[in-house]
């Protein structure tokens, strides 16, 4: 049925409307609003896949938070890790976009070479930086720092429980200028010159003065998206923990949060109890995202 | 004529690069960065083209002398301790890939075409749940989609890799931001032609989303290409398994690196790498200028 209003933004076809959504509604539907929903129902029960859910109140929950020492490691790691990595991320794609806009004709060079770690696969790229941080003395870092005479014998960087975290955080960051990094290149591209004329005149001289002043404020939607997806990224480390500290890690240093939705949904196949993690994880993410999103929002 | 304007040094309307002290400060600080990052891609392609014998020198040696194809050759002739060919999962990978990105491409233009040029009711509403979705990472909801796909009987087959990562979010949030800057008035002066809605889509809407659907393409190939928590949950079957999968097989496992598959695991993660900076390469200048509209106001 077409109703139309006055003027030139006044058609509305809702029929058509939901023909054209609907092939992507049903399948956003099925993987992930019914699974956010059934994530929520599961965690308040016991499920094995076998017998039918049933129904144990906040068990899963208290046992989580009280009982299961290994989530509180996997917490405790998962939040080190988005607290290190997600703001050095995010101020070092902001930091290099900024630079790289300043390159004129470079531009496009400097940004592939930032960008181009993050669209490998974080499982190639771990296996590639263990042969770095290999524990042997073949490993190139042990051998240079034994070289220079820093390390009389190989660190090792994976098994010891003191690094592994680290070597994880550090190529997590190496890999990190992502879409971030490419929006705030193309926020940058799509400033205001006339602004920044402006604000030449009304006597601002340092860049630093343009960006506070004049940059940062036109940048918020941008900054937004950008500190939204470092969040996520951060909080959903999974595929580089794994190929750098193994599965399990040893005790348990480079176990995360979907490592341990991982281990009980799928290899003991404990979904309620798994389902749990995954409230902890979506409560956790989504709650910091919306304290970003009050911060950041336009006007 | 040169013209000094904020940026650099302009001449015969080009930038130049200019000469002023912070840039060049700035550019061999970048410069060294950029040697940073691309060490280990460095490594990666110099160590995939190493004989065999250098791989085992100590002290080890950054590059090598006399490239060679022997890492790719034994790559392809066999995977030791399998019997699933190394090519199988490069097919695998490929197949997937393309029928996700193209079914990407699709919903989410056509979605959006629906949401922001037909206006019907409640669009909001999904709208507001589509950004929600921006808000938590996948893993989150793998439990459940696990339980779909499986209730599907999509569990070991290509589908359930497929199906599973087309209704991304970030796709369709991108799409209905570019969609948002198309002038109605294309609409209207078809419309007044008597074209119908789908035509108009196919015809007026899709040749200007052009630039939208390269970055569609761009981004939904690089988290199809790399996804390792799907093929690890839906499917079980070593022929259906992907690059990443075969990759973390070649190294040893998780956590592990030893010097006698470093020539393999370079090889493969150079046949693994090398697509997706290709199709970044390709789509850069359209990724730069779509990605302008992707601000949450």
């Amino acid at each position: 049925m077409i109703r139309k209003k006055s003027g030139p933004t006044g058609y509305h076809n809702t029929k058509i409307g939901y023909l054209c959504l609907a092939p992507y509604l049903i399948l956003f539907f099925l993987f992930t609003i019914l699974p956010v929903l059934a994530s929520i129902f599961l965690s308040f029960t016991d499920y094995d896949m076998l017998n039918t859910p049933k129904f144990v109140g906040f068990e899963n929950y208290t046992y989580l938070f009280l009982e299961d020492d290994i989530f509180l490691i996997a917490l405790k790691n998962t939040l080190t890790f988005a607290c290190i990595s997600g703001p050095v991320t995010y101020i070092l794609s902001f930091l290099f976009a900024w630079l790289i806009c300043r390159m004129g004709k470079l531009r496009n060079f400097f940004s592939l070479a930032f960008y181009a770690p993050s669209i490998c696969s974080g499982v190639a790229m771990s296996t590639v930086w263990l042969y770095f941080f290999s524990s042997d003395s073949y490993g190139f870092i042990n051998n240079l720092l034994m070289n220079i005479g820093v390390i009389s014998s190989p660190i090792q960087w994976t098994l010891n429980t003191k690094y592994v975290l680290g070597v994880i955080i550090f190529i997590s960051i190496w890999m990190g200028m992502g879409t971030s990094f490419l929006t705030f290149i193309a926020g940058f591209q799509g400033l205001s010159e006339e602004l920044s004329e402006a604000a030449r005149i009304d006597g601002i001289r340092y860049a630093t003065q343009e960006l506070v002043y004049i940059i940062l404020p036109q940048m918020k939607p941008q900054l937004l998206f950008g500190a939204i997806n470092s969040i996520v990224a951060a909080f959903g480390v999974f595929d580089i923990a794994v190929s750098v500290g193994g599965f399990p890690s040893v005790d348990y240093c480079a176990h995360t949060l979907v490592a341990h939705l991982y281990d009980f949904a799928f290899t003991r196949f404990e979904m309620g109890y798994a389902s749990g993690v995954a409230v902890v994880l979506f409560a956790i993410t989504y709650s910091v995202g919306a304290i970003i999103r009050k911060v950041l929002a336009s006007d | 004529m040169a013209m000094v304007s904020g940026r650099g040094v302009r001449f015969k309307g080009k930038y130049l690069f200019s000469l002023s002290a912070p840039k060049i400060i700035c550019f061999i600080f970048l410069f060294a960065m950029v040697c940073f990052t691309a060490l280990p891609l460095v490594y990666v392609t110099v160590t995939a083209f190493k004989p065999i014998d250098e791989l085992y020198l100590f002290p080890p040696t950054f590059f090598t002398r006399r490239p060679s194809f022997n890492n790719f050759k034994s790559l392809l002739s066999s995977l030791s301790g399998s019997e699933v060919p190394f090519l199988r999962y490069v097919f695998n990978s490929l197949f997937v890939t393309v029928i996700s990105v193209t079914i990407s491409v699709f919903i989410s233009t056509l979605g959006a075409y629906g949401l922001v040029k037909q206006r019907p009711r409640g669009g909001n509403v999904i709208f507001a749940f589509i950004l929600a979705a921006l808000m938590f990472p996948g893993s989150v909801t793998q439990i459940p989609s696990y339980l779909v796909v499986k209730e599907l009987g999509l569990l070991n087959s290509y589908g359930a890799l497929i199906i599973t990562k087309v209704a991304v979010a970030f796709n369709f949030f991108l799409m209905k931001q570019f969609m948002e800057q198309i002038p109605d008035a294309y609409l209207e002066a078809a419309r007044i032609d008597a074209a119908g809605e789908f035509y108009i889509y196919a015809k007026i809407i899709m040749p200007m989303m052009k630039p939208a659907c390269a970055t569609l393409i761009v981004f939904s190939f690089i988290s199809s290409w790399n996804d390792y928590l799907g093929p690890l949950i839906y499917t079980s079957k070593a022929t259906l398994k992907t690059l990443p999968l075969a990759v973390q097989m070649i190294s040893g496992g998780t956590g592990a690196a030893a010097i006698t598959t470093a020539g393999s695991v370079a090889a493969s993660t150079f046949v693994m790498t090398l697509p997706v900076i290709i199709v970044y390469l390709i789509m850069q200048s359209k990724v730069l200028s779509t990605m302008a509209y992707s601000g949450i106001k």
